[in-house]
């Protein structure tokens, strides 16, 4: 059973075609913009057709998403994108639905709904803008802000531990998981099509910069000059290679990886990465809480699993053949029923 | 003592005098573990094919399985029946039948003055007594004089009949309840068949347990054919019911067949997404067998998701419902002024429980009225609709369906644990008897607007997938047609105003309030939802004694029929029986400027006839 969208030749839309006729009114220099075109030049390459999108969002900066795409938008409430977008898919599998959502919408407000949509396994594709901060209410600490991170609600600095959105998500057993960053359009456009297309649950983790209210937090990962020494790309069938001679590599001792030199080991000693096994995207998406550890990047687990709507349609399908389709009048006539004749 | 007659062959025959009731009211209550659901319902099944009108309400405890023997494990089941139309499960029981001391004990205050009980006499034991925190046992000390009691050893007697057929110590005594049930049958003159028949299906892989239950049942008649201790039987005359075939329903079974019936009727795939919660889960446990109707039920991660599930799903242009009671209510509140923003079609049923809070889980209550009408942030308005009786429970979510679809609304249908779980005969429509409630999907591009309006100012259904139509909906403010976000001040004030007007057009498209008994009269007792049979049951009593009296019930709380505030100037005094403390009493003075008298009941019971009975003649006498 196939419940993707009808395949098209020429999907008959450009990039330019998805934008919206709403002024857009993120801040300037804000990585959201970034994120906006990737996905506008990804959707044209995916062979769908326009009005097969759909993007749902809940409340916070990212959440506006919707509004910029000239496709079905629905901009929901306060953490419950996700829970709106499972429904949306259950009742309507052929639609290509996209949740758009950020760090507190997603991990906090909305985390019950998040853990359980992983499990659950809808075919939807939810792309997590990871900014470590609530922004739209102007600079409180979110789930993801790193400890000691000062804030307007935090000025002595932030005193609990952050969630790993990638860990959480492998916790929760969604089917594919994977991170990038608004400034590596091309890593970001790739990582988007490939959320796409998977069967399944997608979740996308998107270092975004909030140029306003926690700027430079992953200056680290992106800025030209630290990004080859602090960050590894994950390909699958590919050995864990980084730095800016591609002179280190990540090998396994055991169940720790380890980081070393190049100019001491050989290739063949790298971990070689499978982006279907669990146990090493759980390792992986742990390896950056050691300082000296590069952040991966990329797929970190792409399964298969049957998608709760294909399994609900699947079941519907198995009754209606064993049962026949329902007919309202004997339905209600199951059971005890007798007649009162005219007297 | 019972007459004798001495037959033919010199043995001594007991006749026993048959005594014609218009009407009975028996409660079988015992231990939660007892099966006196079961009982309950299998007497119900029987009593419905005699063609006795009736009506039922089960009481369990909001524990499981509580301990065994003590006052908080006390499960009853309470069956009024009739050879005339009835309205409540009754006042009073004439006949407790009581499994233990402890159901003794928390049934015996309800029972009329000279009533029956029949007691499981081996269940008296020193250990129960105490359970039951009985100083002293009941059947001795006097305590039960006043009323009539038989004890019966239902254990002792249930193990003789069942002894040596290969049953367990525990099996044969679990079968006591059948062994009860058929004492009742032969005392209140019905056919043992329907039972025996139901054992046999039920049973069907487990025959050593149906032999079991059908001998516990024949020699439980049997004790009341040979015994001398009753000295008559009773009889109720089948009512004179209009013909058609007829079914038992619960409240809650009819609002899952309504919620079937309304998606035939709009032609819509439908689908519930609900978490869940007592007492309303029996819904969704029907509706997850109806795949057969390509229904789909979502059991949510919590009560949040089972609404916005279903917000999705009415976006996705399916037929969506959730179902709740009180405390999910108030979660859901956020997500349905989403749905009133977005206007999207949506029926949210709210099966009302004792509140605040957690409140009584188990016991009916009608103090969501204010939750329903108002429980939202800013102004949001949206229709509020309640059934009256079980079997009406059908009818009104086919009605809520139909107000959501035709005015691209959410609607709230209150319903409550009273009708959620009693029961009464339903008169079987047939597929002529439903409404078409369809309506066109949007599907034009050249002349669609997201928030362009109708006659019933009701928006377009435009559903995702539909070329062309491509639009941004959500929870912020819409400009007027185009539908984009707007923070334009006078927009919002139109879009206010808009979005009530579109809810008070509903009044054009519901029934006049109508009214049983006069148009002018010194008194109408107005009620709304559960209370109806209630209400019913006592404005029959007072017109029965002249008095000048009439019963307004409100189906339509939000908004009211046009012409309820015509209906209600036409009587000297209201009379406005609530359980809560005065919700509707307070609508109709805001709306109205009508005062009326309030009958409170907050006691997670449901009223008896006789107590707004009382209240209605105390106001008429004061006239």
């Amino acid at each position: 059973m196939t419940t993707h969208p009808t395949e098209t030749e020429q999907p008959g839309f450009t990039a330019k075609d998805l934008a919206s006729d709403q002024d857009i009114r993120w801040c300037p220099g804000c990585g959201d913009y970034s994120i906006l075109a990737q996905i506008q030049r990804t959707l044209p390459t995916l062979g769908l057709k326009k009005e097969d999108f759909v993007f749902v969002s809940g409340i916070g900066c990212s959440s506006r998403f919707p509004y910029y795409m000239n496709t079905y938008g629905f901009h929901g409430i306060h953490g419950r994108a996700i829970a709106i977008a499972s429904g949306l898919k259950s009742a309507h599998p052929n639609l290509l639905v996209w949740v758009v959502t950020g760090d507190g919408d997603c991990l906090s407000i909305g985390g019950n709904h998040f853990i359980h949509a992983c499990r659950k396994n809808f075919d939807i594709n939810v792309l997590m803008f990871n900014n470590r901060i609530y922004a739209l209410t102007k600079g409180q600490y979110s789930p993801t802000s790193v400890y000691g991170q000062k804030t307007r609600s935090t000025p002595y600095g932030a005193i609990d531990h952050p969630f790993n959105p990638v860990l959480l998500a492998i916790g929760a057993e969604c089917t594919f998981v994977a991170r990038s960053m608004d400034r590596d359009p091309k890593h970001l456009q790739e990582t988007i099509a490939r959320a796409a297309n998977h069967h399944g649950m997608s979740f996308v983790e998107i270092f975004q910069n909030c140029n306003i209210f926690n700027d430079g937090a992953f200056d680290l990962y992106t800025d030209k000059e630290t990004k080859p020494d602090h960050t590894v790309f994950l390909e699958h069938g590919k050995p864990l290679v980084f730095g800016k001679e591609n002179n280190k590599g990540i090998r396994l001792d055991g169940f720790r990886p380890q980081v070393v030199d190049l100019s001491e080991h050989s290739v063949n000693d790298l971990l070689v990465f499978d982006e279907t096994s669990k146990e090493l995207a759980f390792i992986l998406a742990h390896m950056n809480d050691t300082p000296g550890f590069p952040m991966p990047f990329g797929v970190f687990l792409s399964i298969e699993r049957p998608t709760y709507e294909d399994e609900m349609a699947r079941q519907i399908q198995a009754v209606i053949e064993k049962e026949g389709k329902g007919d309202l009048m004997k339905l209600l006539r199951e059971g005890n029923t007798w007649e009162i004749k005219e007297n | 003592m019972p007459t004798t007659i001495e037959t033919a062959d010199g043995r001594k025959k007991k006749v026993v005098e048959i005594i014609e009731l218009h009407e009975a009211t028996i409660r079988f209550a015992g231990d939660s573990g007892d099966g006196m659901q079961l009982t309950g319902s299998q007497f119900t099944a029987t009593t419905a094919q005699a063609g006795n009108d009736l009506s039922t309400l089960p009481d369990y405890p909001a524990e499981i399985r509580a301990p065994s023997g003590t006052l908080y494990g006390v499960s009853g089941f309470q069956l009024h029946f009739s050879d005339r139309d009835i309205h409540t499960p009754g006042d009073r029981p004439d006949l407790l039948i009581a499994m233990n001391p402890a159901a003794l004990k928390v049934n015996l205050k309800d029972l009329r003055p000279g009533g029956y009980i029949i007691v499981n006499s081996d269940a008296f034991d020193a250990k129960n007594l105490r359970l039951a925190q009985y100083a002293t046992n009941p059947l001795e000390d006097g305590s039960l004089k006043g009323y009539q009691v038989f004890e019966v050893p239902i254990t002792k007697l249930t193990t003789a009949a069942l002894e040596g057929i290969g049953l367990s110590m525990k099996e044969i005594t679990r079968s006591k309840n059948f062994f009860a049930l058929g004492l009742c049958y032969w005392l209140y003159n019905r056919s043992l068949e329907p039972t025996l028949q139901w054992i046999a299906e039920k049973f069907a892989n487990k025959p050593l347990i149906a032999e079991g239950n059908r001998r516990a049942l024949m020699a439980g008649y049997n004790f009341g054919e040979m015994t001398e201790v009753f000295t008559c039987r009773f009889n109720v005359k089948p009512a004179k019911l209009p013909a058609g075939w007829y079914r038992n329903v619960t409240g809650n079974e009819a609002t899952a067949l309504g919620i079937i019936a309304a998606c035939e009727c709009a032609r819509l795939p439908g689908f519930l997404g609900s978490y869940p919660i007592t007492p309303a889960s029996e819904i969704l446990h029907e509706l997850s067998h109806y795949k057969r109707f390509n229904f789909r039920t979502f059991q949510a991660e919590d009560e949040i998701a089972g609404i916005c599930t279903a917000i999705g799903a009415a976006y996705g242009g399916s037929l969506a419902f959730t179902t709740t009671s009180g405390p999910g209510m108030a979660l859901k509140q956020e997500a349905i002024g989403l749905a009133i923003m977005t206007e999207l079609p949506l029926v949210i049923i709210n099966v009302q429980r004792g509140g605040p809070s957690t409140g009584l889980p188990t016991k009916p209550e009608q103090a969501d009225l204010f939750q329903a009408v108002f429980g939202r942030n800013g102004e949001a308005p949206l229709p509020v609709l309640a059934a009256a009786s079980p079997a009406n429970c059908f009818w009104m979510t086919i009605e809520a369906a139909r107000i959501a679809l035709r005015f691209m609304t959410p609607v709230i249908l209150l319903t409550d644990g009273y009708l959620a779980n009693g029961s009464e005969p339903w008169l079987l429509p047939d597929m002529e008897d439903l409404p078409d409630i369809s309506i066109p999907f949007a599907t034009d591009p050249s002349t669609f607007q997201p928030y362009a309006r109708n006659e019933d100012l009701s928006r377009p259904w435009a559903v995702p997938g539909t070329p062309g139509l491509e639009h941004r909906i959500g929870g912020l403010e819409k400009k007027h047609l185009a539908g984009t976000v707007s923070y334009d001040p006078l927009n919002h004030q139109f879009m206010c105003e808009m979005r009530r007007a579109k809810v008070i057009k509903v009044q054009d498209a519901i029934p006049d309030q109508t009214v049983f008994g006069p148009e002018t009269a010194d008194l109408a007792i107005v009620g709304w939802g559960g209370s109806y049979g209630a209400i019913r049951a006592a404005t029959e009593r007072l017109m029965e004694k002249g008095k000048s009296v009439a019963h307004v019930h409100i189906k339509y709380l939000h908004p009211f029929p046009k012409n309820l505030e015509s209906v209600l100037r036409g009587y000297k005094k209201l009379l406005v029986p609530e359980m809560n403390l005065g919700q509707l009493s307070f609508l109709l003075r805001a709306h109205f400027f009508i005062e009326s008298e309030k009958l409170s009941k907050v006691q997670g019971l449901p009223f008896r006839p006789s107590e707004i009975e009382e209240a209605a003649a105390k106001i008429l006498e004061s006239m």
